[in-house]
């Protein structure tokens, strides 16, 4: 076993976490883990739950509260104001100061908000942290109407969250249809009815101008850039979210969006690392984006730093592309490379089933006939038998012919693959 | 526990109003209800037909209106909307108030006496349909028998309404309603009416205890072929088709799609699942208790054989003094008193979970070997906790989940909740093709290509 080290880890996220407890598996270094959010680790994914009663925080926790202790992960719940990379020591709000041999930054993202007037109003937010949750809780007790800004993975979340709460919600969505940018217009259409269906106020093609504020400075209405006013007392802002880093300022770390990193997640300096939403590769993968701020990619981050501090220097390889979300009744999955426009050189196949509620889309080279993607709506889909797929690039004929090996729903659901029909 | 929950308000202050359909259905409800209980206080005995139809059936139609209402109101999908935002399902007041009804039915109904329940109104009140269908006055096994039976179907229904969006749980709810309904009432009062013996071919050893004592097998051989033939069922139930089916299906084909104590947990029980406790020192008691409860029951039936074999030599007082113990403390206050009555406060599954020595059986068969195993897609779980939140079993089925570890646990009664509510179509129910595929531990997310599939460290 290599010499003890302190590792210290900023951000009790997906991304810190994993990495503090494989370093836990693998070695007996210190390690201590600070964040300023909350005392354990939780899932943010699950914020929406919690406000809509499905679950209590405390569901949210994959960890029990005893696991830390018993592994040696020293937690501590602090603001780091400073990283000093001269000293090998960063700085907490409370004025103190520890030291380290290797330096993990996981401090994941921020919500974005572009300079809107009166953006920081109260009853204005967007939803990343449980901070978020609770003035999100207190602010839309008893309202009559909701705004929610961006149509992305965020943004319906929100929708789904006022609604449960019976507040009657508009949705404005910059773009001409539902996360176009991401979906081939067929699916994003099959959303754009869904969200429709629940009786929600959705505006396609519009933008929001400014937030107008009551008397108290309370939000109490959106200017769209139509020049509408929609009166509401509460207003989401889900328009993305960026790199949570401006607490490096000046700490001699490189940064562009997010902290520059390279294909052992390794800074500018050789002790200190970052993972997770505020990592930012300097040369990605092909196919792979920079910055990927997802969950299971935290994960895989965490895992493959842990290996490198511990002496077995490991290459951050993600491997193929995959993804999943809900749109409120209608589970997403998507495996390999499916572009809103297919790229040249690809063709797909698209089945929609008569009630427009499920789809499958197989994307394929032209030349070759091999698979590069998939996605679907309404239907699961086994990874590992997509991801082999892909990887070994299938015939597109040999996928539709053995459709049923993919096959994810329960049992006695209706078997898609005989409905199918490309 | 909330503060929210201690409101007399009980539904969730988050909850939608109710419609003119709902408030018909629920004023029906309280509007016969009241009336039976009125009926309850003397009038019902001397005309149970008018307390019968108009109060106990009108309260039952009211409860089924609004009820389907309430389901078809919402669009299909997972309907877990406000269950810990409202009182009688994340254990505030109504919660409690249930709980210590439910309990006191059970105390009384266990330990209560004869002259307590013959010819009390409540038992009466049943007389319509006893007399009506079977032949014979009912008795307080009768009324309980009935009660349980309409709780299921009526709450079947619901089940059925709310995950409407998985044929998985459509069809084995609706199994689930047919085994009570068919096995665990209609066949059983049948017989009784034929002067038959009162047989319930839904349960057997060891969860039906007393069915392979001696007594009970002296019993069935003097009852000439029909009891002979019942004994054999019996014995191959207990001995064959349950290892069989749990090879091949997992506990479930038992405990989630046949068993009335499932049953009941499953439909009546269902606004309740969530509460079952997650913690890993959960598990140590469950483990400890479920197989000393089977271990218990084992011994005692073969004392009770090594007893009537000697004729009543060296064991005798002991083993009867056993099997009174276990009547008491097992069969009535565990499984009955702390096993429904408990719900509210401790979840559905808690007889199931830390006392049934049939699923103590069946699970050790699905632990070793059977082909069932839930398995986990790959890398898309996102650590949410949906699933270990509805686990009835208090399984952190997440725990595996997050790992791309399939589940293989001894408890698990295969019900599915946990895939039903997984927003990431995570979780599969599946039967392999072979009992030794199915663990698979993996430390590493699926698709980390970086460090691959390798197991250990
Ligand atoms: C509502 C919501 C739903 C989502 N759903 C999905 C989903 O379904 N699927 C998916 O793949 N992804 C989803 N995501 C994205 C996913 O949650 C993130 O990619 C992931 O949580 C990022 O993890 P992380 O560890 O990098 O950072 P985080 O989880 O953000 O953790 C960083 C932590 O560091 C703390 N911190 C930051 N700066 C400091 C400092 N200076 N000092 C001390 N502490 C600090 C923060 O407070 C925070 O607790 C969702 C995100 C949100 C907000
Ligand atoms: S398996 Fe599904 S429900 Fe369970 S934690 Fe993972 S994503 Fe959530």
């Amino acid at each position: 076993m290599t010499a003890q080290k302190h590792i210290i880890i900023i951000g009790n996220g997906i991304a810190g976490i994993t990495a503090a407890r494989h370093i836990r598996k693998r070695s007996d270094h210190h390690i201590t883990v600070i964040s300023a959010e909350t005392d354990h680790f939780f899932s943010r994914t699950a914020l929406m739950y919690i406000y809509m009663g499905h679950m209590k925080y405390e569901h949210t926790k994959p960890y029990e509260d005893w696991f830390w202790d018993k592994n040696s992960i020293i937690l501590k719940r602090a603001y780091v104001s400073k990283v000093e990379t001269n000293s090998n020591s960063i700085l907490l709000d409370s004025g103190e100061r520890l030291t380290y041999d290797e330096l993990i930054i996981a401090t994941g993202s921020v919500s974005n908000k572009f300079g809107w007037t009166g953006q920081d109003l109260k009853g204005v937010q967007g939803l990343y942290n449980y901070q978020d949750l609770e003035s999100m809780e207190a602010d839309t007790k008893g309202i009559e109407r909701a705004v929610v800004v961006g149509g992305g993975l965020i943004g319906i979340e929100m929708v789904e969250m006022l609604l449960s709460r019976q507040i009657p919600v508009t949705f404005l969505v910059r773009e001409a249809s539902f996360w176009d940018n991401v979906l081939p217009k067929e699916e994003s259409e099959i959303i754009n009815r869904h969200i429709r269906s629940h009786h929600v106020d959705l505006r396609l093609k519009t933008d929001l101008k400014e937030i107008l504020s009551d008397e108290k400075g309370t939000a109490r209405a959106v200017l769209t850039g139509d020049g509408e006013e929609i009166a509401c007392q509460f207003v989401g802002l889900a328009v993305g979210v960026h790199p949570n880093i401006s607490f490096l300022k000046d700490s001699g770390i490189e940064t562009d969006k997010g902290i520059l990193v390279n294909e052992k997640l390794q800074t500018n300096f050789s002790n200190i690392y970052a993972l997770g939403d505020c990592a930012q590769l300097r040369q990605p993968r092909e196919a792979r984006r920079a910055i990927e701020a997802v969950w299971y990619t935290g994960k895989m981050m965490g895992e493959t730093v842990a290996a490198t501090i511990c002496g077995n220097q490991t290459d951050y390889n993600p491997g193929i592309w995959f993804n999943s979300a809900k749109f409120m009744d209608i589970e997403y999955q998507t495996y390999g490379y499916v572009s809103a426009q297919l790229k040249e050189g690809e063709e797909s196949l698209y089945w929609e089933s008569k009630d427009g509620v499920r789809s499958i889309r197989i994307v394929f080279q032209s030349a070759t006939k091999s698979v590069v993607g998939f996605n679907a709506f309404g239907i699961r889909l086994r990874h590992k038998v997509c991801e082999q797929w892909i990887k070994t690039g299938t015939s597109v004929d040999e996928v539709v012919s053995s459709l049923k090996k993919a096959n994810f729903n329960p049992e006695f659901f209706k078997k898609f693959e005989k409905e199918v029909i490309f | 526990m909330s503060r929210e929950g201690f409101s007399i308000s009980l539904a969730s202050p988050y909850a939608p109003g109710m419609d003119g359909i709902q408030k018909f259905g629920i004023a029906l409800f309280v509007v016969a209800l009241l009336f039976t209980v009125i009926g309850l206080f003397g009038p019902a005995a001397n005309d149970p037909e008018l307390f019968f139809y108009l109060g106990f059936i009108g309260s039952v139609v009211g409860l089924s209106i609004y009820t389907v209402r309430t389901y078809l109101n919402r669009p299909a999908g997972v309907q877990n909307n406000h269950i810990f935002t409202s009182s009688l399902t994340n254990r505030g007041l109504w919660g409690w108030a249930l709980g210590i009804f439910l309990t006191g039915f059970y105390v009384a109904l266990y330990w209560g006496s004869d002259e307590m329940w013959n010819g009390s109104p409540l038992v009466l009140l049943f007389n319509p349909l006893s007399q009506g269908l079977f032949n014979h006055p009912p008795d307080r096994w009768f009324l309980y028998s009935f009660i349980y039976t309409v709780s299921i179907l009526i709450m079947g229904v619901r089940a059925i309404l709310k995950y409407r969006h998985s044929n998985y749980q459509i069809v084995r709810t609706c199994s689930i309603m047919f085994f009570q309904l068919g096995f665990a009432f209609l066949i059983p009062q049948f017989l009784k009416s034929m002067s038959q013996p009162e047989y319930y071919f839904s349960y057997f050893w060891p969860l039906d205890y007393a069915r392979l004592f001696p007594s009970t097998v002296d019993g069935m051989l003097s009852g000439g072929t029909i009891g002979i033939w019942m004994l054999i069922i019996s014995a191959i139930l207990t001995f064959i088709a349950t290892p069989i089916l749990t090879y091949f299906f997992g506990k479930r084909w038992y405990c989630s799609w046949v068993c009335g104590c499932g049953g009941l947990a499953n439909t009546a029980g269902d606004p309740f699942r969530q509460l079952s406790d997650k913690s890993i020192k959960a598990w140590k008691i469950e483990r400890w208790m479920i197989h000393s409860v089977l271990v218990f029951i084992t011994v005692l039936t073969i004392l009770l054989w090594v007893n009537s074999f000697l004729e009543g030599g060296i064991f005798g007082s002991i083993s009867h003094a056993l099997t009174k113990v276990y009547a008491f403390l097992i069969g009535q206050a565990f499984a009955g008193v702390v096993g429904v009555g408990f719900y509210p406060l401790l979840g559905t599954r808690v007889w199931c979970r830390f006392g049934c020595p049939m699923a103590a059986y069946l699970g050790l068969l699905q632990k070793y070997f059977s082909r069932f195993r839930i398995t986990t897609n790959g890398g898309q779980c996102i650590s949410c906790g949906n699933c270990s939140t509805y686990c009835e079993m208090g399984i952190d089925v997440q725990a595996y989940a997050q790992r791309g570890e399939n589940i293989v646990r001894a408890s698990c009664v295969g019900c599915g909740i946990c895939s039903t509510v997984c927003p990431r179509g995570v979780l599969n129910l599946e039967n392999g093709s072979t009992h030794t595929d199915r663990e698979n531990a993996n430390p590493i997310t699926f698709g980390n290509d970086g460090i691959g599939l390798r197991k250990g460290i």
